[in-house]
């Protein structure tokens, strides 16, 4: 299967096969009026397979979202045609709206105008926690 | 400036700091009678807590300042609905400093970002309690001198009891301290707390019987067993009497022994232990007051 190469853009590479769908719908892809390919289970040597978002658009994504769906991912900046730049993306620190705190203790369930911000609190085992509760993310 | 909303905000360092500025207002109240004079602490009690509130108003008035506030949220503009960050904005324009206690977990936090004056976090809900802390590491270092090679037996509620999740935090940094917990089997300390003492070579054990490993202990930390915390009354009446403290109970206990409560008390411990030299809970209470006065100069930055 081919899809055309992007001119200026990005392309999101090794999103562990599956994850894919998610980093879309997180990332707010839908709302885009250019080109956005999702390609699910490309063959990967190292991977097995994988997925890969190609977004034909100089956009910036918020790459603390892709950090905690799947820190493995590479994001790769595309200008005129050339891959100018890849980065790659560790646990982001501090989460802010992408998770939410679920206990009904916790000040962010009455104080509706405050964001909703979890820290990384193991990165070893992945685990965030609210910064008002310290309840961990599930 | 600073706030103080976790006990784990302190080094090891300031807490010393701290203990030798309380032993020093005990040892020279006079020194400190004035150091806060044209200062303002503002309570801001979102919910009940007499003893809390009474003992930072008592600490602000010994040191020559003033107070002002609210002890329930219904006399406040929370009841019309103002979002803890706009109280604590408005407040930082009449206080120095502010203490609060609020029943949601995270609101001091809250208030400490938005607030233009130090916060002390008076207690939030279930979560944290740093001034407790200190009070009870303060009537550790009165009463034994030291803080490490102790046996230190928790006794009660350890699931829930955040007295005791934050004493464990503020001990285990001491070297050869061993902690007993001892609760019935549905009030077990998590295993979470569990975890992070194995990993870091902290010796502990458990038990259900506390007359079996009273004789090891040189604190014993009780805490109240709450009907509410179990699924069925049987249970609950059935356990209940196994962690009251009663003079029988301390037949094998060491005459050093040091009996401590974050109070309040409902019938826990005997009010015949009262007198025995052993119980140090109202002294704890003094010392929370001492404590509370160190941290207000602390954060006020007052020489």
């Amino acid at each position: 299967m081919t899809v055309d190469e992007i001119k200026n853009g990005i392309v999101l590479d090794h999103i562990t096969a599956g994850k894919g769908m998610k980093i879309y719908s997180l990332l707010g892809l839908d709302r885009l009026d250019c080109s956005v390919a999702l390609i699910r289970n490309v063959p990967s040597r190292k991977m097995g397979k994988k997925d890969i978002i190609k977004i034909d658009a100089d956009i910036e994504v918020n790459t603390d979202i892709i950090g905690y769906i799947d820190p493995d991912i590479t994001v790769n900046i595309i200008k005129d045609g050339k891959n100018v730049e890849k980065k790659s993306i560790e646990l982001p620190q501090k989460l802010t709206n992408v998770l939410f705190c679920k206990n009904p203790r916790c000040i962010s369930a009455t104080e509706q105008e405050l964001p909703h911000v979890f820290t990384l609190a193991d990165r070893e085992n992945r685990i965030y926690r609210c910064l008002y509760c310290e309840t961990k993310a599930k | 400036m600073r706030s103080l909303i976790d006990i784990s905000e302190l080094t090891t360092k300031e807490i010393e700091e701290l203990i030798e500025t309380a032993d020093d207002i005990i040892n020279n109240p006079a020194k400190y009678a004035h150091k806060c004079a044209g200062k303002k602490l503002a309570t801001l009690f979102f919910e009940p807590s007499t003893r809390t509130r009474l003992s930072f108003e008592a600490a602000m008035y010994e040191l020559g300042g003033n107070v002002l506030g609210f002890s329930e949220s219904q006399s406040s503009s929370a009841a019309k609905g103002e979002s803890v960050a706009d109280t604590a904005k408005t407040v930082s324009c009449y206080a120095d400093i502010i203490a609060m206690r609020h029943p949601k977990e995270g609101a001091p936090l809250v208030a400490a970002m938005n607030a233009g004056v130090p916060v002390i976090n008076a207690g939030d809900g279930g979560h944290n309690h740093p001034t407790q802390t200190l009070a009870d590491l303060l009537t550790i270092h009165r009463e034994k001198g030291r803080f490490e090679n102790l046996t230190v037996g928790f006794c009660g509620d350890l699931k829930f009891g955040r007295t005791v999740h934050s004493l464990i935090s503020a001990l285990r940094r001491y070297s050869g301290v061993r902690f007993v917990f001892v609760s019935p089997n549905e009030l077990k300390i998590p295993d979470y707390v569990k975890a992070s003492l194995e990993r870091d070579g902290i010796s502990y054990s458990e038990t259900t019987d506390l007359e079996s490993a009273m004789s090891s202990f040189d604190i014993l930390y009780m805490t109240r067993v709450q009907r509410e915390r179990f699924f069925n009354e049987e249970e609950y009446l059935r356990l209940k009497d196994s962690y009251i403290l009663t003079p029988e109970k301390l037949q094998n206990a060491r005459p050093d022994l040091s009996i401590m409560h974050p109070l309040p008390r409902v019938n826990e411990i005997s009010v015949s232990i009262d007198s025995d030299p052993r119980a140090c809970y109202f002294k704890q209470v003094l010392y929370g007051k001492y404590m509370r006065m160190a941290l207000i100069l602390k954060l006020l930055e007052v020489e």
